[in-house]
């Protein structure tokens, strides 16, 4: 009995080492292949997308380098730009999508508003729609309203895309209504109520929709593509998504930058985010 | 003005920013695809009855990507499920690691969809990691992105990226549940399996429905992947709904874009309804 138990605990975490090592394996490669020169990733690589070519898998730098680090980060400055342009954009999103999203999830879960469950449905409906769904009457209203061609392209439907309301709306409709009641007993505004005990209440789910939504729009690819003609002003996920081969070593480190945010969300957050989520399925 | 009206009257206002903005750039833009579904384009828009949806339904291109996408779901989505099932029941204890396991699986959802991409080709190239390995044990090199094959390749990045997220779910499911109920059907002698498929599988209900609906939603987002994986013209087994809408946007066939975007539409919708309509029969929904 006892051996039989020790076996299955030996099996369990063999198979989580195993799917760990799956899941961790991208993020490893590529912060180890940043650290190569560019001769050696050709070298290594040069046969990826040639007839009967080799590729080794190669994790371990040969030679240690900050090669593709020093061409990124100061002699071609226009892979940082596209850093800050990709922040400045998913930063505006996130922080409007956070004040729209608490405000109609407070009022979607709270108040007795008309047409309430025709709203949920079809924002429900709505969000499950894919992307392109929605694609060419998006860039006829974008058109319409002068806004092609601007960021305000990319920010503002972003900002008001339903994810966010959904999510606020799970969670405050778990507040019990008795603390919201106190409060206005107490004198309370609407505003007050807001701002002391509406957010402090969901800060697991802000945290988790900044995160979620953050990393969405982080790695955007289509609607810069579509709604923007100049490619200058493309973020850095557009010029990730493009895998070149003739500069593969600076793929890597571009790869690298654009995992530091998102990491550091997540390695300030994980607990939060791990309740948001959690709370996001509860009705 | 009554206290309710008033009331009701404030949380619209809440509301107003957010319903503003999700009818311009949402609700009116999909008005408008709707109404070109029942137009065609010559000199000027002109009323065409169902010829676009005739048109569609005998384009093989459509049909192929609709045949990809559907089988996608089909697949990908009870695998995911059944998949972070497992792992959340095993995760769900508390033991030596069990915290750097939750954490490990979460990161797919925070590394750049590109870099996880650009280590797929390189692992899965024609001159790659696996037919490196396969080529040590004598075995036939295989064209994985080339061939039918990509559709698992993208399965795989499918699950890889997303079971963290239907795990949390799950576990969060699993927490729910009073352990009292586990203790009482020990008490009467029921076997471990008994427990899981009477108390636990049906408890967890609430969860499967939302973890249903999020990991519908993700499969549809994994076009993303799918596009950096093959471009705009991918191996045949990975040509999905959104590949064809996509390329029908290049070449300006808008017509046929929205009615195939109408399509997917009406089948989502009847879906969501379904599953509404299953809840609220169910007795535990107050949406």
């Amino acid at each position: 009995m006892k051996k039989k138990r020790r076996f299955a605990l030996y099996g369990k975490h063999g198979m989580l080492l195993i799917f760990s090592v799956v899941i961790l394996l991208p993020l490893v490669y590529t912060v180890c292949n940043s650290f190569m020169a560019t001769s050696e990733i050709n070298h290594y690589y040069a046969g990826i997308n040639a007839q009967g070519g080799t590729t080794a898998f190669h994790l371990i730098p040969d030679q240690f380098s900050l090669d593709s680090y020093y061409q990124v980060f100061i002699s071609r400055p226009d892979y940082l730009m596209k850093f800050w342009v990709s922040l400045f954009l998913t930063s505006a999103i996130v922080v409007g999508q956070l004040v729209i999203s608490v405000l109609a999830g407070y009022a979607l879960a709270k108040f007795a508003i008309p047409f309430r469950n025709f709203f949920m449905f079809a924002i429900i409906a709505l969000m499950m729609m894919p992307y392109q769904v929605t694609l060419v009457s998006n860039y006829i209203v974008l058109e319409k309203i002068g806004l092609l061609n601007t960021y305000w392209a990319l920010v503002l439907p972003g900002i008001f895309s339903p994810f966010g309301v959904f999510l606020m709306r799970q969670i405050l409709s778990t507040m019990p209504d008795s603390i919201l009641e106190a409060a206005k007993l107490d004198g309370a505004n609407q505003i007050q109520l807001i701002l002391k005990i509406v957010v402090p209440s969901c800060k697991s789910g802000i945290v988790s929709l900044v995160i979620l939504s953050f990393v969405d729009y982080w790695n955007m690819v289509e609607q810069p593509l579509i709604y923007l003609d100049d490619p200058s002003s493309y973020p850095l996920s557009v010029f990730l998504a493009h895998f070149n081969s003739s500069n593969l070593g600076l793929s890597f480190t571009c790869g690298v930058l654009a995992m530091i945010p998102v990491l550091l969300l997540f390695w300030l957050f994980e607990n939060d985010l791990t309740k948001g989520i959690a709370f996001s399925s509860l009705k | 003005m009554t206290g309710r009206k008033r009331e009701a009257m404030s949380g619209l206002m809440f509301a107003a920013p957010f319903l503003f903005g999700f009818a311009a750039f949402f609700v009116v833009p999909f008005l408008i695809s709707v109404v070109f579904t029942f137009t065609k384009n010559a000199n000027g828009l002109k009323f065409a009855g169902l010829d676009n949806y005739i048109d569609l339904f005998g384009s093989s291109a459509f049909q192929t990507a609709a045949y990809n996408t559907f089988r996608f779901i089909l697949i990908g989505v009870p695998l995911i499920m059944v998949l972070s099932t497992l792992l959340a029941l095993l995760l769900h204890k508390r033991f030596l690691g069990s915290s750097f396991y939750r954490s490990v699986f979460l990161y797919p959802l925070v590394v750049p969809v590109a870099a996880t991409v650009m280590v797929f080709q390189l692992v899965f190239a024609e001159s790659g990691v696996i037919n490196t390995i396969y080529a040590w044990f004598g075995l036939p090199i295989e064209n994985w992105l080339a061939s039918d094959r990509a559709f698992y390749v993208l399965m795989i990045l499918y699950l890889w990226k997303n079971c963290g997220y239907n795990i949390v779910l799950i576990m969060a499911g699993l927490n729910s549940i009073p352990y009292a109920f586990h203790e009482a059907a020990q008490v009467e002698g029921a076997s471990r399996w008994q427990i899981l498929r009477h108390i636990t599988i049906p408890l967890l209900a609430p969860s499967f429905f939302f973890v249903f609906v999020v990991s519908i939603i993700n499969s549809f987002k994994c076009f993303r992947e799918a596009f950096l994986l093959g471009g705009f013209i991918p191996h045949k087994s990975i040509y999905m709904l959104q590949h064809f809408m996509n390329n029908n946007f290049t070449n300006l066939n808008y017509q046929r874009l929205s009615t195939a975007a109408f399509l997917v539409f009406i089948v989502i919708f009847a879906l969501v309804f379904v599953l509404f309509w299953m809840r609220r029969k169910a007795g535990d929904i107050q949406l």
